[in-house]
């Protein structure tokens, strides 16, 4: 999994590392962002914090041409709610006046198994659009990741896509250094987009995605300390993370509970194939202890748009009995179940978890099939009331 | 006959000292696996699980002839361990480890276009020629013997399938899970090759899931080169897009790349039938070999 840097962390980062990037400070509240904006000098951009793509279109970044318009700026974005995700923190940053858009990133390509530099000429939108629509925009660089990024690599990359002569120079390092910090970083993606270039040709960093590998967290002690900063999504998401959950909140209302990610997609599937909808994906992963299954039951009752839960197990490391004493466990806590709730147990210890299981608070159900379909209709008793 | 594992695999286990490594050595030394050694640095001179430890692969190797490695080592020094066993020869590393930084097996990938040596994994449940010997954490219990090659991008679902192929009293020649990483040794297209020459494999599925565009490369694979009858599965179907749903290599694209559909309409046009459950699946593969 990733770890998504905010625009204003993976600019740091950037800097720090000798790439040019706009005036900028961090503000929380109105009259910070005022003073930042009156200090950096007008015109100035104030940018939502949150990790949503389309900032702009969706009224997270405003351009303010003096104090008046940046304290109501700072009063429309601060707290706001941004396609689910709540403004905390604006990014206050000096307005760059360019000529041109460029598009330089690093990521892993996972067809070929090795990094791939990618320099367009059309920064400033949705780079994935462009590949879709005119993939010939881009050109690809892959990278050997025992040597890294040869200079004359990124040349290669830049003058291919056809960067301005005058710049190409200053790109290719930005370029080269880019690769660089995706490599000692562990980086995932790695992007500026766009990247500016100025009437007299100077070359900065609009803006700055830096997204990380999660499972090399423990080698980049200070990328950790940044993750709790970096820390967004919905109520529900975050308590997830919490319980170290594979969790995904969806829009429907069968709760789905189960071990394996291929499994648990599934399960998914067959509720939807039997006419429900999903709430959610929820992984415990292998091996999960008893307290493990009684969280997950409380990760899903926290959704208040599930109707009905489906916890389905195959157990090849995970045991049939840890799994029944957990669900036990949680449902004998309530003095009345608040949803029903559907168990099928396979694999490993079955036999065992059936006897523990307490038939009374749950149905059980002997096929994966049988279990999805009985749920879905739970589901749609419950809804109906 | 059977591929990849059979009862003459001589097995060292890397990380045989560990909680899961132990437990597992065991578990497979049950079911038949010859475990033959294990590996773990500093630890050179004990036994576990009833097998001598050698300090590093190439001992396992020069006194016990091991010739394929499981790999149970925590994630930070996984891709060390699978250096280790790439440069020591072996004819097959199994990685069962979850969380290896995709940097690592970066490298790996570099190494592995450079070695004779066969990686399964990482993040996988392993292999089975039920019968005979598993290599991993696959429950032996659910498997039987028989002519049903499977190959899968996931554990549990695996077991899934398994179950319902068994429980219809068709047996497997051999299951391998492929992996769910982003970067993994042995692919579909390598798995395919390997049934579609394998003598006693009558029947092949395939379980592959969102993410990626490996299972539209296998079903070019099959079109052109692969006479044994296939059927398919894809998990994920309904995962929204640009939500990764557990494995890290599960993601549908904003741009759309690495849809259930994409994949689905793929195999079907390379003449596979995919299940819309489980059970529909063991239901292709019982006409198949009716």
């Amino acid at each position: 999994m990733d770890m998504r840097l905010h625009e204003y962390q993976a600019k740091e980062v950037f800097a720090d590392a000798g790439i040019p990037t706009p005036a900028s400070q961090l503000a929380s509240d109105v009259d910070g962002v005022v003073d930042a904006a009156d200090e950096i000098g007008y015109p100035v951009a104030v940018k939502a914090q949150v990790h949503v793509g389309g900032r702009g279109k969706a009224g997270g970044i405003k351009l303010v041409e003096n104090s008046e318009e940046a304290r109501e700026a700072a009063d429309s974005i601060l707290g706001m709610d941004l396609k689910g995700y709540h403004v905390d923190q604006v990014l206050v940053e000096e307005a760059v006046d360019f000529t041109n858009e460029l598009y330089v990133g690093i990521t892993m390509d996972r067809g070929e198994g090795k990094p791939v530099a990618m320099v367009s000429t059309k920064g400033g939108v949705n780079i994935e659009e462009v590949a879709e629509e005119d993939p010939d925009a881009i050109a690809r660089e892959h990278i050997d990741p025992s040597f890294g990024m040869h200079p004359y690599q990124a040349r290669k990359a830049v003058y291919d896509a056809g960067v301005d002569r005058a710049v190409a120079r200053d790109v290719s390092s930005i370029l080269k250094t880019l690769y660089d910090l995706w490599e000692s970083k562990d980086g995932s993606d790695v992007e500026i987009n766009p990247l500016m270039i100025t009437d007299d040709d100077e070359v900065i960093a609009a803006d700055a995605v830096m997204n990380v590998d999660e499972d090399a967290l423990f080698r980049h002690p200070d990328l950790e300390e940044m993750e709790e900063e970096a820390a967004g999504g919905d109520e529900l998401e975050r308590k997830a993370d919490e319980y170290d959950f594979d969790y995904v909140r969806l829009s429907g209302n069968v709760g789905i509970i189960g071990n394996g990610a291929g499994l648990v997609m599934t399960t998914l599937d067959l509720v939807d194939h039997y006419g429900g909808e999903p709430a959610n994906f929820l992984d415990v992963g292998g091996g999960a202890k008893a307290e493990r299954i009684a969280n997950a039951l409380d990760m899903v009752f926290s959704d208040e748009n599930v109707d009905a839960v489906v916890f389905n197990i195959f157990g090849g490391i995970t045991r049939g009995d840890e799994v029944a004493r957990g669900i036990n466990e949680a449902l004998e806590a309530f003095d009345e179940i608040p949803k029903p709730v559907v168990v099928r147990l396979a694999g490993t210890n079955w036999e065992e978890g059936m006897e523990i299981l307490n038939e009374d608070l749950v149905t059980v159900e002997q096929t994966l099939e049988d279990a999805v379909e009985r749920t879905v209709e739970y589901a749609e008793e419950v809804n109906e009331q | 006959m059977s591929v990849l594992v059979d009862d003459d695999t001589r097995v060292v286990v890397q990380g045989i000292t560990g909680g899961e490594g132990k437990f597992h050595a065991e578990q497979m030394m049950e079911y038949g696996t010859n475990v033959v050694a294990g590996a773990v640095p500093g630890k050179g001179g004990q036994e576990a699980a009833g097998v001598p430890v050698y300090d590093t692969v190439h001992e396992a190797v020069e006194e016990e002839n091991a010739d394929t490695s499981v790999i149970f080592v925590p994630p930070a020094f996984a891709g060390d361990a699978i250096f280790e066993a790439l440069d020591t020869d072996l004819d097959l590393a199994v990685a069962i480890t979850e969380g290896i930084p995709t940097q690592d097996m970066a490298k790996v990938n570099k190494r592995l276009s450079e070695t004779d040596t066969r990686l399964v994994g990482p993040n996988c449940p392993g292999l089975i020629t039920p019968g005979e010997a598993k290599l991993g954490i696959l429950p032996g219990n659910i498997f039987a013997e028989g002519n049903v090659g499977l190959v899968s991008r996931s554990g549990t679902l695996t077991y899934q399938v398994v179950d319902n192929l068994t429980e219809r009293g068709l047996g497997q020649s051999t299951a391998i899970g492929i992996g769910g990483d982003p970067i993994i040794g042995t692919n579909f297209i390598d798995a395919l090759e390997l049934f579609e020459n394998d003598l006693e494999t009558d029947a092949i599925v395939m379980c592959g899931e969102i993410g990626g565009e490996d299972e539209e490369q296998a079903a070019a694979y099959i079109d052109e080169h692969v006479d044994t009858p296939v059927a398919g599965f894809i998990a994920g179907r309904t995962a929204p897009p640009g939500k990764r749903m557990g494995h890290a290599g599960a993601i549908v694209s904003g741009s759309g790349t690495g849809t259930a559909e994409s994949k689905i309409s793929a195999l079907n046009d390379a003449g596979v039938p995919v299940g819309d459950t489980p059970e529909e699946v063991a239901d292709h593969i019982e006409e198949f070999l009716a």
